[in-house]
């Protein structure tokens, strides 16, 4: 037994029963954050990196980031959109420093070396030296020294980058179910970009990823839901797990889900049953999708896609380091809203984010729970809800079945199930 | 109005240091009366302002929704216990017809239990006031902050 944070990536075992188990290590091994960026942010995933209307026009762009590395989206004069690596292949240093602009090239400030929107070495100042004095030498190819190129894909608005040339096609990766809500607020339909919030969780990427696949505890920590019947444990729930570390929630809506059955409010100690709102429109969503859902997904690993009545959200988790998160929030809507819809997204909006009616309490409690396990290492936490061996999609809300299947996923890509690395 | 140009900021510092000092002292109930009944009240990130962009951290249209952002801290938030301190300088203000054109820069300092302070947010408000007898009201207060990130939560208002 050691209070050590320093034990070495071989010495780590995982507890025993398995995915039902999480040992207080995996949130703060600095060597296992860096051994995680190289298989999933780096590795052969679909990181979200951004939206098509952040650049809206040929020569544009903009900056984002895979998991911690700063990326560039650029669309060229072309009008195609492209994701290079931020950082100039001559010594390292960004290329953009701009969090937006407009141009026909990315000219790193260091040494004047220019790149096409693509990421192609253009120019390099004094390539044939100062004469009489030699420049660079003539086998130096301007073609093998481009930015780092990420593969990228663009779905109804929705720009993807992969570090791998041989990620699975993006339509296979997020998988069939995956791809019906993100086209639910995504059909193709023209986005407007609302706004953005950002918050740094002194947290582990993870525990933000497992606190969003975690309804059973939005029905208790968050009363202002549960007081307000937008997000209820006595609600019908559809919580499915999905392959490659993905996930999708959603639960219906409606007015009545207030009234709660007695026991349940008696099991729910949050529950204010007399507080109410003077402006009810930020709890009155408008049913716009008609199919009286509130839904969330997560595509593994950077993203949770959230229509929380009118707010549609992403969340954007961007792994600083082992004990760091930030939680990047962008807000939309539709070019074709009304100015009713616009006024509605923007009151909705003090539901979520970092001051947030509903999602306030979750930095709270995670920046706890990383200073909490970080003094105790060797601790064990324990997912049983629903069941040890539960991996099946549930109905309640009441399940810890995401979660399960976040490690039972993770700990077989990591090499931590006992089978082979 | 027969107020020189240092009267009226001398005027307007009481008004915010009264703002400020009410806030400090967990009066949160107290705060929707600094603000008028058509009111618009925003905490939004120098990203989205320097953008135009609407989306605001925190964005309360009229008093009723300002109301209820002070009840709901006090009666559905789950939060860690904290003592914020709020430092303000460089009033400005220009009187133009009915309105006041106002602003101030806002340091706020956080602290908390087994933590040493921190900074939580830096900015600016950028505001409208009305007069209301011997002090003001605010018809609108934007309160930009300069924080890439909010430090993990934004509880307590601006």
């Amino acid at each position: 037994m050691t209070l050590s944070n320093s034990i070495s990536a071989e010495e780590r075992v995982w507890p025993e029963l398995g995915a039902c188990r999480v040992p207080g290590w995996v949130y703060t091994d600095p060597e296992l954050f860096d051994r995680e960026m190289e298989k999933f942010h780096y590795g052969k995933t679909w990181n979200f990196v951004g939206l098509e209307c952040e650049i809206p026009e040929p020569n544009s762009y903009r900056r984002s980031f895979v998991g911690p590395r700063s990326v560039v989206i650029t669309r060229d004069e072309q009008g195609e959109v492209h994701v290079v690596e931020n950082r100039c292949a001559h010594r390292g240093a960004p290329v953009c420093w701009k969090q937006s602009g407009k141009g026909k090239d990315l000219t790193c400030p260091y040494h004047e070396w220019t790149y096409d929107l693509s990421g192609n070495l253009q120019g390099v100042p004094f390539l044939r030296g100062a004469k009489p004095y030699p420049g660079m030498p003539r086998e130096f190819n301007k073609a093998n020294h481009g930015l780092r190129k990420l593969k990228t894909h663009v779905h109804n608005g929705t720009i993807w980058a992969s570090f791998a040339d041989d990620v699975l096609p993006f339509e296979d990766y997020v998988g069939p179910e995956i791809l019906r809500f993100i086209n639910r607020v995504f059909p193709g339909r023209e986005i407007r970009l609302l706004g953005y919030s950002r918050q740094h969780i002194p947290g582990n990427w993870k525990l933000y990823f497992e606190n969003s696949r975690d309804p059973y505890h939005a029905t208790l920590l968050h009363s202002f839901f549960t007081t307000f019947g937008l997000y209820r444990a006595d609600a019908k729930f559809c919580v499915t797990p999905q392959p490659n570390g993905h996930e999708f929630i959603y639960s219906h809506f409606t007015s009545n889900t207030r009234e709660a059955s007695a026991d349940m409010a008696a099991e729910m100690k949050n529950m204010k049953s007399n507080f109410t709102l003077e402006d009810m429109s930020v709890v009155t969503p408008v049913d716009e999708f008609k199919d009286g859902l509130i839904s969330s997904l997560q595509v593994f690993p950077s993203i949770f896609v959230q229509q929380h009545g009118n707010i549609l959200a992403l969340r954007h988790i961007l792994p600083k380091n082992a004990g760091g998160t930030e939680l990047a929030w962008t807000y939309f809507g539709y070019a074709d809203d009304t100015e009713e819809m616009k006024q509605l997204r923007l009151k909705q909006g003090n539901l979520v984010g970092p001051a947030g009616y509903v999602s306030l309490e979750d930095s709270e409690v995670l920046a706890q729970v990383q200073r909490t396990v970080s003094r105790a290492p060797d601790s064990v936490q324990v997912i049983e809800m629903g069941g040890r061996d539960n991996f099946e999609p549930s109905e309640t809300a009441i399940t810890e079945t995401l979660i399960r299947s976040f490690w039972k996923f993770y700990r077989s890509e990591m090499g931590f199930d006992g089978a082979a690395a | 109005m027969g107020q020189s140009k240092s009267q009226l900021r001398a005027a307007v510092r009481d008004f915010y240091e009264d703002y400020a000092a009410i806030l400090d002292a967990d009066r949160v109930e107290e705060w929707p009366a600094f603000f008028t009944e058509d009111a618009l009240y925003q905490v939004i990130s120098r990203e989205s302002h320097s953008q135009g962009l609407t989306h605001a951290t925190i964005y309360c249209n009229g008093i009723r929704m300002i109301r209820d952002r002070g009840a709901a801290i006090r009666q559905t938030a789950v939060f860690e216990q904290r003592v914020i301190r709020h430092f303000i300088s460089n009033v400005q203000a220009v009187e133009e017809g009915r309105e006041i054109r106002a602003g101030a820069n806002f340091l706020l300092i956080e602290s908390m239990y087994d933590s040493e302070p921190q900074v939580l947010m830096v900015g600016e408000y950028i505001d409208v006031l009305v007069r209301d007898g011997e002090s003001f009201k605010l018809k609108q207060r934007s309160a930009v902050y300069d924080n890439y990130r909010v430090r993990t939560t934004l509880v307590l208002p601006v």
